[in-house]
């Protein structure tokens, strides 16, 4: 069976291999500090098998990502200066492989899903061959091998190790928002562990008026909304906002259609995914790996939709789910 | 209620642009140490917060092949590509994308897009191109504006039409909490229907805002040729 442990170690393999391009690069700025941090991420996707495993120590990991974090934040993680493709080499390129250059950038998704949809007759000797907890993952790994292979029979550089050097460059340009989206989970988990979602359940039910309908409503969907803003996803504010408003008020109050409540409550909180820094993975990583020079234009491009989408759920809960 | 004060450290670190990592990561240490957590136990949260959370990271991956193709023309090929087809603009361009995004999302197959996968080698350089044929020429502003919505297009596609599809992990969370905690019997099938109006209505709403995008990016860029004809008089000058 292919474990998603595997796809981490794939994954780890990369960043210790960037890092080894990153050290043995001369004219880096930041040689030796992004380096460093970039080998020690790599490290830390190996090490966590066994902390996910519970057989190893979690708190040298935690030390471990404490010093990415300064070294990221102290500015001795840099950006090398790249040689690749000029534009007009890009362009004599592009005219030579023409529509060919498609075929690698279509090979990741469709490999993916094709391997997602047979995964479950997928097995050998009864053991399904991908990881059935984590299909998905597995399927974008070996979709991503597959691509590259692919690539490199169509396109032949002279140097087989362009795919590794080019997404160097890549990564270099993403940097430190690289990190970011698994230390917010972490945060999301302290604060669960310490308390911070009951204390906005009951700041949230102690705003609500008693006996008003539109007030539970629009107290449950907002609170979704701004809870889903605090936390960066909506997965962590759906159980404290029903327990506080949704199931006593709006179910068992007012005798609402609990999926209803519960389906619209949830895209309530995907408003609040699209105008949060908090959901680093969809909003911050992209402007990232698009270069744009405002790291919050993504947000600025959504929340003309999310303020609107959010009025509208607050407008189809009321008026569908309560007969 | 002490505990709120690590919400506030995290939404006044971000508005005065500090260092986010830094940030999240004095902002979760204050919580836990308000929470009651010791120093071990915190580190401990840091390393198992790191090791089950490896899966947003898995985006890497997909580097190595991206950057291949990017060496050998890629986004130049997507530009030539739309570029021939007069009719597409960046607005139109996305709202397909869109679209393409939300129906695949809510039939399961979100792993087929992704900002990484798609959005920075093929869907943002079609939009550029398509703005590109129109004006002859994109200035960095309206190169910025066509990325945050390219990036957007994939967000709105496929968080409300993901939730339409029984097996994601929003409508097993929604489900699996109300039945253990509340001893009902709801069907996922039931929370993906009530999903479909809030999808139609972000595809409207989306949709809408990405056609009225070539109409600002129109006016935008007549802003641009005045200013850089005034910058040129004033020079002749």
């Amino acid at each position: 069976m292919i474990n998603v442990e595997a796809v981490y170690w794939l994954v780890g393999i990369l960043f210790v291999a960037w890092a080894s391009l990153i050290a043995a690069d001369t004219n880096h700025p930041r040689r030796w500090g992004s380096a460093a941090f970039w080998g020690l991420l790599g490290l830390c996707f190996f090490y966590s098998t066994w902390v996910q495993a519970g057989t190893a120590p979690a708190w040298i990991l935690g030390v471990a990502v404490l010093v990415l974090v300064v070294l990221a934040s102290t500015g001795l993680l840099g950006h090398g200066k790249h040689r690749t493709s000029t534009g007009p080499e890009r362009e004599s390129y592009a005219k030579r492989f023409g529509n060919k250059l498609f075929i690698p950038a279509l090979t990741l998704p469709l490999v993916t899903v094709i391997l997602v949809l047979a995964a479950p007759v997928l097995s050998i000797g009864g053991t399904p061959l991908l990881d059935p907890k984590n299909t998905t993952l597995v399927a974008l790994a070996i979709g991503a091998v597959a691509a590259v292979v692919v690539a490199l029979l169509i396109l032949k550089p002279k140097n087989p190790a362009t795919p590794l050097f080019e997404s160097r460059r890549i990564l270099e340009s993403i940097g430190w928002a690289a990190l970011l989206p698994q230390m917010l989970t972490t945060l999301g988990i302290l604060f669960t562990k310490a308390g911070v979602g009951t204390a906005v359940g009951t700041l949230a039910s102690g705003l609500l008026p008693k006996g008003s309908l539109i007030a539970g409503v629009l107290v449950y969907c907002i609170g979704m909304f701004l809870f889903t803003v605090l936390m960066g996803n909506g997965f962590a504010a759906f159980p404290i906002m029903t327990a506080a408003i949704g199931w006593p008020v709006l179910v068992q109050g007012f005798h609402g259609d609990p999926a209803i409540i519960f389906a619209i409550g949830m895209l309530a909180g995907f408003c609040g995914t699209l105008c949060t820094p908090m959901a680093a993975n969809f909003n911050l990583v992209p402007s990232a790996l698009l270069e744009m020079k405002n790291k919050y234009g993504v947000i600025t491009a959504q929340v003309g939709t999310a303020i609107p989408l959010l009025a509208v759920n607050i407008a189809l809960m009321y008026f569908l789910a309560f007969h | 209620m002490l505990v709120l004060i690590g919400v506030l450290l995290v939404v006044v670190g971000f508005a005065i642009r500090l260092n986010p990592l830094i940030v999240v990561t004095v902002a979760g240490i204050v919580t836990a140490l308000l929470g009651g957590m010791n120093p071990a136990q915190i580190l401990d949260s840091f390393g198992t917060g790191f090791a089950s959370s490896r899966s947003v990271t898995i985006f890497v991956a997909v580097l190595p092949v991206v950057g291949i193709i990017e060496f050998f023309g890629l986004q130049e090929q997507a530009k030539t590509l739309i570029g021939r087809l007069a009719k597409l603009t960046a607005g139109r361009v996305l709202i397909g994308y869109l679209a393409v995004r939300q129906i695949t999302a809510a039939v399961g197959l979100t792993s087929i897009g992704g900002h990484a996968q798609t959005v920075r080698p093929l869907v943002f350089p079609m939009a550029e191109g398509a703005a590109l044929r129109r004006y002859g020429h994109v200035p960095e502003k309206i190169s910025e504006k066509i990325k945050g919505h390219a990036a957007g297009a994939d967000n709105v596609g496929v968080f409300f039409g993901e939730d339409v599809f029984v097996a994601v992990g929003s409508i097993l969370l929604i489900t699996t909490f109300v039945d253990t905690t509340y001893h009902l019997h709801l069907e996922p099938l039931q929370l993906a229907l009530w999903a479909i109006p809030s999808a139609i209505a972000a595809f409207l709403i989306h949709g809408f805002r990405l056609l009225r995008l070539d109409k600002q990016l129109d006016k935008e860029y007549r802003e641009f040729e005045l200013t850089a004809a005034l910058e040129t008089a004033g020079e002749a000058k």
